[in-house]
């Protein structure tokens, strides 16, 4: 491909692990050079941060009026990008932000749009990409039939593969937006202060019904903290008021894909595994030897959650 | 308030898919279709909308004559008017099905258009956004708490690692996560009477595709299945095998 613009979000004094994921991904179809980033009102010391990605370019929009986020101002500052980088694909990740811009930048420069990608292929002429579908119960593979394509990737499928360090030049651009078109934006962003998502986690550690009840989850929280995790729930748990909703992983909760997935006290009901089928490796711990999330492992532990689950944390802090 | 929910016909979460002969669709044989579950948050939210401001909430769906069904289904949990967008087939991509909801939405100027934050056939994730600049009308995704006053809207959402609280106005497309409501269940005296309602016909314009499916295929599920007792020592193979050969710990 000629031209390939990928979105960079800038997160703390960095980037966003899914920003390099994005870069990574670019660069499996054209050489470095023809990648450029975009960002909105980033700083230079983050961007710099895209070097080590092999991204030397990046186009940096400026605007006061994105300092509270505004998609409809956004969708129209990066469509004025990509108006003068002229690219044949913009690629987003697909995390919250990547999902509500991208579709609607794609619909302004009427390219073709596929979310949620986990994989494509290109031959030089047609891109063809792989999407989960029925909640991961098949595997679509789309052809983007238009000139420029918009894609937006999996988070933490595509691993973003670090390079030797190329210094990154930064364009300042400045954007005429009009204020009337901020008709909706972010008034206020709380932080789950010192608790991780189960959408940014590398390993997840999930509780199920067989936890009897929330008085007990400490034991996923004390595993998932000497992890460095996040804790997660079945849909049962969610519905019994034991856990938040935005800890369920599942075909109607969250879609994860963590490097690794302990489930304890899940049984494996079809939505719960559409929701974590595609973590790299799972780890399950029930009493039943029949239950189904024993298909879907790599590891399993027939057994009481109450008695492993104390030894599998000790054991885990001896090996460290 | 003209409120407008979109609903689309799934196949029941607990189906189990197969891929059809031909490879590029999926096998419907014994598949129950449903509601989209997001779509029944939707079809809720569009409702207390109306108990509280008054105005009508008009369902529609885009689909072949089949898709009558999920319209009853709405209609008996109460929603005043049902309208199908009728395709011939079930051969068209997401930007045919986002310009003929447009294309309907304009003749109706609602105030407010729902909609489920994915369609969990295709998960697409785009129509709420793709409509949005349709539509020319501001888009809130994922939303799991809606507050309307006067025409100003303000929503909540769930992002990687926190809550974002958005400001937006009327006319508005939302699009529901879970946690926005829990959906009623229609009563059965309210599903007999929905199956004599009237369901509006609407005819799909032609939208050339942007997109086309190539192939389905089945995911590859190869895991390394070991399994152990909870014997002390099986345990510590557990976590010998999470070091050393999954080295994820
Ligand atoms: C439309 C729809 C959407 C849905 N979406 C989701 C979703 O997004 N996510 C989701 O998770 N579910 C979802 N579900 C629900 C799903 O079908 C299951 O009901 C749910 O996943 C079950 O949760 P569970 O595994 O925690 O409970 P159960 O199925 O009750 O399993 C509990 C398990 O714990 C084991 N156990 C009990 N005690 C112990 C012990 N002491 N030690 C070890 N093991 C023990 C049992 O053997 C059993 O296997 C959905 C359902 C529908 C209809
Ligand atoms: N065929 C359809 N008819 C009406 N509404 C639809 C249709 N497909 C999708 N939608 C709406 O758009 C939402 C998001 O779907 P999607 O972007 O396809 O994942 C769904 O939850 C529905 O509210």
């Amino acid at each position: 491909m000629n031209k390939i613009l990928v979105f960079l979000e800038a997160n703390n004094d960095s980037l966003k692990r899914t920003s390099y994921e994005v870069i990574t991904a670019a660069k499996r179809l054209t050489a470095g050079e023809n990648v450029v980033g975009v960002a909105i009102n980033a700083s230079a010391e983050q961007l710099a941060f895209a070097g080590e990605f092999g991204l030397s370019n990046v186009i940096n929009i400026k605007s006061d009026l994105l300092n509270d986020y505004s998609s409809t101002l956004a969708a129209n500052a990066v469509n004025e990008v990509i108006g003068e980088v002229k690219p044949d694909l913009v690629l987003f990740s697909g995390n919250a932000r990547g999902l509500e811009l991208a579709p609607r930048v794609a619909t302004k420069i009427a390219a073709a749009y596929v979310s949620d990608c986990i994989d494509f292929e290109y031959d030089g002429a047609e891109l063809i990409v792989k999407k989960p579908i029925y909640a991961g119960k098949a595997i679509s593979k789309m052809k983007l039939l238009t000139g420029t394509k918009v894609l937006t990737l999996r988070p933490n499928v595509f691993t973003a593969v670090k390079q030797d360090a190329t210094s990154v030049s930064v364009t300042d651009k400045a954007v005429a937006l009009n204020a009337a078109d901020k008709k909706v934006y972010v008034s206020s962003l709380a932080k789950n202060e010192g608790k991780l998502d189960v959408l940014e986690a590398d390993i997840i550690v999930s509780g199920g019904r067989g936890i009897k009840g929330p008085e007990n989850y400490n034991l996923i929280e004390d595993l998932a903290s000497l992890l460095g995790g996040a804790v997660g729930a079945s849909r049962a748990v969610v519905d019994a008021g034991w856990r938040p909703h935005g800890e369920q992983v599942g075909q109607t909760g969250k879609t994860v894909s963590p490097t690794l997935y302990i489930a304890c006290g899940i049984s494996g009901a079809i939505q719960h595994l559409a929701g974590m089928s595609s973590s790299k490796f799972i780890l399950a711990i029930n009493k039943d030897k029949e239950a189904p999330i024993f298909k879907m492992c790599d590891y399993g532990i027939i057994g009481d959650l109450f008695t492993v689950l104390p030894q599998l944390t000790e054991k885990i802090k001896a090996n460290k | 308030m003209n409120i407008l929910v979109c609903i689309s016909r799934v196949p029941d979460t607990a189906s189990r898919i197969i891929v059809a002969s031909g490879g590029k669709t999926i096998d419907n044989t014994g598949i129950k279709f449903v509601v989209n579950p997001y779509d029944e948050i939707a079809i809720e939210e569009g409702l207390r909308l109306r108990e509280k401001n008054g105005g009508t909430v008009t369902c529609v769906v885009l689909g072949t004559e089949v898709s009558k069904d999920i319209l009853r289904t709405a209609l008996a949990m109460g929603v005043d008017k049902a309208v199908i967008i009728k395709t011939a087939d079930d051969n068209y991509d997401s930007y045919f099905t986002a310009e003929n909801l447009a294309n309907y939405a304009k003749t109706l100027n609602p105030d407010i258009i729902l909609l489920g934050k994915q369609s969990v056939d295709y998960d697409s994730l785009q129509m709420p956004s793709t409509l949005g600049e349709l539509l020319n009308m501001p888009s809130v995704s994922v939303v799991t708490k809606l507050t309307i006053e006067g025409t100003n809207v303000t929503a909540e959402r769930e992002v990687e690692g926190g809550k974002e609280v958005i400001s937006s106005t009327l006319p508005c497309i939302i699009s529901a996560q879970k946690g926005l409501n829990d959906p009623r269940y229609p009563k059965l005296p309210d599903i007999m009477k929905a199956k004599s309602k009237p369901i509006e016909e609407v005819a799909a314009i032609e939208v050339a595709a942007r997109v086309e499916i190539v192939g389905l295929e089945m995911p590859s599920k190869k895991r390394i299945g070991k399994l152990v007792t909870d014997s002390e020592v099986d345990i510590a193979e557990i976590v010998k095998l999470l070091h050393e050969e999954a080295k994820v710990i």
